[in-house]
């Protein structure tokens, strides 16, 4: 992977969390800002489509001293400021460690957008995808980079299963399946259990990038498409350098 | 394009007779019209030792007429101040018409105050035989001194072909308002070929650099990244040696005016308008967004019922199309 | 056969990786006040944008691909202040600073060169595609027409998110306007080795006004 930062062996450990609309990323944000912040100092980048929204939700909810909170704005390509043209990105996470070193974590929430989106490892160290029981249980079984390969898989609002039908271990078997073992956490805000788990995982890995054996792993490009045919479903990819078509251009 | 740099740098000790206009004084493609007018106007201003403002020269000529005056509307800065120095400038013929080449220096001394009027609006019509005309205007402004601007329009007839050229140079310390509006054609007519540039420096520091360009020979400025349908186009510049130390908030008061801050220590207040009347309204809210001593303390001009700020969406339509 | 058009062509794409996309070139707000609806309000917007402040733009990007081809790179900073000057909107000011900042960002990190370093944290973003264009080997007309047309193709690419246009009429207006654009980084070039404070200074009222009233907005696609 090209490195596009400046060689800084102190600098922040930069986590992404990305996911569809609606499934609580800046929940899942504030939640760990909430737990973690005796034990790290955090800043935030958050990617909203229309506003700045997200930003104001986290600097309401008191988690974090509201200017370690910052906002990019991507007109309406939320996808492309974390993956083709991370520049914007960047100079954020930059600033907001410069201006407030020595950061030890810097969150980037992706705008929402959908099943698609990952972020690039030029632009964060890891990344969490956050799915929710609400968007249905077999959407960890049809997988995508962000499902399949995100260093952690978040199912998000378990509490609202059973008003849902949703059985939430089958979605927690699914995901495993698609993940290849990678780690999945069933969490809710509700229960305080589920998100010391998260919050365990946040402090592990951030030991493993101090001590240097966290490698960034990149997710891997585009979901490839589904194609619905009257003998099934057939999966096909649209093989590795593809990416979505020019989002520069939209 | 014009050689400016000299004269920012020349020095602030004024001479009358070192002001001739910059090069190159004629660029008319066709020969001189028989009978166009070149005039030279200088006027220029010093504090006595009771700091109050004299006139010092007074020169007229031609077609421009420099006579002292009392105060004509409300001043900004200088509001009921009667050791001022005021004048104002009259029109002594029609024009200028293609041909004509005007220039007026003024030069406001260190320390004093003058503020400078005109009695009607200036209206650019064609030649009887073509030719571009040129009006340029070379202002300084010394230390510690002020200069109230406050010009009538400047109305681009149709078939006109006029350059118009303003300079103000501001030493450190000095303090300007001055306001300028271009009404684009008489009444239901397209302007001539008319380029208006102004450029504001303050200590050697450019602070506002720009040309306005329509008429048939520019393209695009009836889109709405330029001026749109709009009849009337202008602004005010204010500028404070109190601004160093931070400008006062932008504010987009209209949904055809905004007030914001210059690089430096000045403020502008841009705004178009379907006409003369209500480009003055806005221009005059934008100031009023200032406070004292730039809003006059007399009440400002009401803005009439339909044409308030609160619509940001419009259509303006104006006869000048 | 010309030197460096594949050069230019990767400076003046849209899809490198400079932010641009997040720009609408002051369509978002000229579109939301009601003074471009259609095709033909899109194209006059366009034409009036290149003609007024794209080719200032054009402008200060061939002087600072002059004085770079020079290594003059001091002469860069009356540059920035005169178009300042020219800018008469602190919005713009600031978006052609946070334009020219992220360009520099690409630019040094995919193309290395000692002058990247001298360009201060926020240059506008004419300066840094003048000296982005010698630093691959390009020359003031060609930085000129990198500029232009990101200048109309930006709000182009934005129009199909702002306003119901078929985006064949977008790209029409394009085409018709490239010989436009064309000819104005012939007089962009023309200007290359001026001095910083007589170069033009053509302005657009309503692009300034309209970038204020966008930044007081809470909800916007765009971010200019």
């Amino acid at each position: 992977m090209a490195k596009t930062t400046p060689p800084n062996e102190h600098r922040a450990l930069r986590i992404g969390v990305a996911g569809p609309v609606g499934t609580g990323k800046s929940s899942v944000i504030a939640t760990l800002c909430r737990s973690l912040s005796d034990e790290f100092v955090i800043g935030v980048i958050t990617n909203d489509i229309y506003t700045d929204e997200d930003a104001r939700f986290l600097r309401s909810e008191g988690v974090l001293p509201a200017e370690r909170i910052r906002a990019v704005e991507t007109g309406a390509c939320p996808h492309t400021a974390i993956r083709d043209d991370v520049t914007m990105n960047l100079i954020a996470i930059e600033d907001l460690e410069r201006d407030f070193a020595p950061l030890d974590i810097v969150l980037v929430e992706s705008g929402g957008d959908n099943l698609t989106a990952t972020f690039s490892p030029a632009l964060i160290d890891a990344q969490l995808f956050v799915l929710d029981v609400a968007g249905g249980g077999d959407v960890a079984r049809k997988g995508g980079p962000g499902i399949g390969g995100a260093d952690l898989l978040v199912i998000n609002k378990v509490d609202l299963a059973e008003h849902v039908d949703v059985d939430v271990e089958q979605m927690v078997t699914d995901a495993e399946k698609a993940r290849e073992g990678r780690p999945v956490l069933a969490i809710s805000r509700k229960r305080p259990e589920t998100t010391s788990q998260l919050c365990d995982w946040v402090r592990q890995l951030h030991r493993a990038y101090a001590d240097g054996s966290h490698a960034p792993v990149d997710p891997g490009p585009m979901a490839p498409h589904f194609h619905a045919t009257d003998d099934g479903s057939h999966v096909h990819s649209h093989g590795g350098g593809h990416t979505h078509h020019q989002h520069g251009h939209e | 394009m014009y050689a400016s740099s000299p004269r920012e740098h020349s020095s602030h000790k004024y001479s009358p007779h070192e002001h001739s206009p910059r090069e190159p004084v004629r660029r008319d493609q066709g020969a001189r019209r028989p009978g166009a007018m070149s005039s030279r106007a200088v006027l220029t201003t010093e504090a006595d030792v009771l700091a109050r403002s004299r006139v010092g020269v007074l020169r007229s000529q031609g077609a421009l007429v420099l006579r002292p005056a009392h105060p004509k509307e409300s001043e900004p800065l200088t509001h009921r101040r009667r050791e001022v120095a005021r004048v104002m400038l009259a029109a002594g013929a029609a024009g200028p018409l293609g041909g004509d080449d005007y220039s007026l220096d003024v030069h406001v001394g260190a320390g004093s105050t003058l503020v400078l009027t005109e009695a009607s609006a200036m209206l650019v019509l064609p030649g009887p035989c073509g030719g571009r005309s040129h009006m340029r205007i070379n202002v300084y402004v010394g230390e510690g001194a002020t200069f109230v601007w406050l010009p009538e329009p400047i109305i681009a007839a149709r078939g006109c072909d006029h350059e118009h050229d303003v300079r103000v140079r501001l030493e450190r310390g000095a303090r300007l308002v001055m306001r300028e509006e271009t009404l684009l054609g008489r009444h239901r007519e397209p302007p001539g070929d008319f380029r208006t540039t102004l450029r504001v420096t303050h200590d050697d520091t450019p602070l506002y650099h720009q040309q306005l360009c329509v008429g048939p020979q520019a393209d695009g400025w009836r889109g709405a990244a330029v001026v749109g349908e709009n009849g009337a186009v202008g602004s005010i510049i204010a500028v404070d040696p109190a601004w160093e130390s931070g400008a006062p908030a932008t504010s987009a008061f209209h949904s055809s005016a905004i007030l914001a801050p210059l690089p430096g220590p000045g403020m502008l207040v841009s705004a178009v308008a379907p006409d003369s009347l209500q480009l003055r309204r806005r221009l005059s809210a934008g100031l009023d967004t200032l406070g004292a001593p730039w809003a006059p303390r007399d009440a400002p001009l009401p803005e009439p019922e339909g044409h308030r700020d609160e619509v940001v969406s419009e259509t303006e339509h104006t006869g000048a199309g | 056969m010309a030197q460096g058009q594949a050069a230019l062509l990767l400076l003046a794409d849209g899809r490198l990786p400079a932010g641009g996309y997040a720009h609408s070139g002051g369509l978002e707000p000229t579109v939301q006040a009601g003074r471009v609806s259609d095709a033909a309000g899109l194209e006059q917007f366009l034409v009036g944008r290149a003609e007024t402040t794209g080719f200032v733009a054009a402008v200060f990007a061939a002087a600072a691909c002059e004085r770079a081809v020079r290594d003059d790179i001091a002469a860069l900073s009356a540059l920035e202040s005169e178009l300042d000057a020219r800018t008469p909107s602190p919005e713009l000011r600031s978006v052609s600073r946070t334009l020219g900042r992220q360009l520099l960002r690409v630019m040094s990190t995919i193309h290395p060169h000692p002058h990247f370093a001298l360009l201060g944290t926020a240059p506008h973003q004419p300066v840094v595609m003048g000296v982005a264009a010698a630093a691959l080997g390009l020359g003031p007309r060609d930085a000129a027409l990198a500029i232009l047309h990101e200048s109309v193709a930006g709000p182009a690419a934005a129009a199909a998110k702002l306003m119901r246009i078929d985006p064949f009429d977008v790209h029409a207006a394009l085409a018709r306007a490239t010989e436009r654009l064309d000819r104005l980084a012939d007089a962009a070039a023309n200007h290359a080795d001026a001095p910083a404070s007589e170069l033009p200074s053509r302005g657009a009222p309503l692009s300034d006004i309209a970038a204020e009233h966008h930044r007081s907005w809470n909800v916007r696609l765009f971010a200019s």
